[in-house]
């Protein structure tokens, strides 16, 4: 699975994307924030307050709920202040 | 119909002509988004927007579709730019054409609610006490919020 990275999230994490196998139990992104968070520091600082972190699969929106399931990409960043 | 993501520079005036020529237009509505120097982290000497490139084009198109769908538009422009930026610098830029101004304004107005609270676009203020993200305001959710309410 591609995961990519923005802003303080990236940041935090050191990099802006990576290539991860994920274990098969993982089903929704709310999963996968759990897992990541036990991979080290710079997860845990990551998705410290990981209700604020928000989240995409493939390039649209989705909830902390949303099924990962044929997913090739998940993105995770912080709220947005463009504009 | 148009959405760019770039680090250029608009220049809103040759904006505004090139959509109108033509349009059949009776109203424009723009707006113009500047980098202030009073950011949100204090007096800033630059920012910095980064963005999700290919994600920031397909949710403006996506805002834009919508705008479309509420409101009968001529046409509309969207452009934001990234990099980094000084005050006074453009941001976003915004242009709805429609035949009467009440479409025009609103879907102006709900494009820009939509956009700082959904397009990924970031930003990273600098001030003499070095570099600092930029926090999401509650009243920017507030004003998307008044496009749900009943």
């Amino acid at each position: 699975m591609k995961l990519r990275y923005f802003a303080w999230v990236r940041e935090r994490i050191g990099r802006a994307e990576e290539d991860i196998a994920l274990p098969a139990d993982i089903v929704t992104v709310a999963d996968l924030v759990a897992w990541l968070k036990t991979r080290g520091e710079e997860y845990e600082a990551a998705f410290q307050h990981e209700k604020i972190v928000r989240a995409a699969i493939d390039r649209a929106h989705v909830k902390p709920e949303a099924n990962i399931a044929g997913a090739s990409e998940i993105a995770f960043f912080p709220p947005m202040t463009g504009g | 119909m148009a959405v760019r993501i770039q680090a250029e520079p608009f220049d809103t005036g040759v904006e505004i002509a090139r959509l109108t020529a033509g349009s059949g237009a009776g109203a424009v509505v723009t707006f113009t988004g500047l980098c202030r120097a009073d950011g949100e982290t204090g007096t800033i000497t630059a920012m910095t927007l980064e963005h999700f490139p290919g994600m920031a084009e397909e949710e403006l198109s996506r805002l834009e579709a919508e705008a479309r769908k509420r409101w009968p538009l001529l046409d509309c422009l969207v452009i934001h730019r990234h990099g980094r930026l000084v005050p006074g610098d453009t941001i976003v830029l915004v242009i709805t054409l429609s035949a009467h101004r009440d479409a025009a304004f609103g879907a102006a107005n709900f494009l820009m609610d939509y956009l700082k609270t959904s397009a990924p676009f970031w930003k990273k203020e600098e001030s003499a006490g070095g570099e600092q993200w930029v926090a999401a305001k509650d009243s920017d959710n507030a004003a998307r919020g008044r496009w749900t309410q009943k």
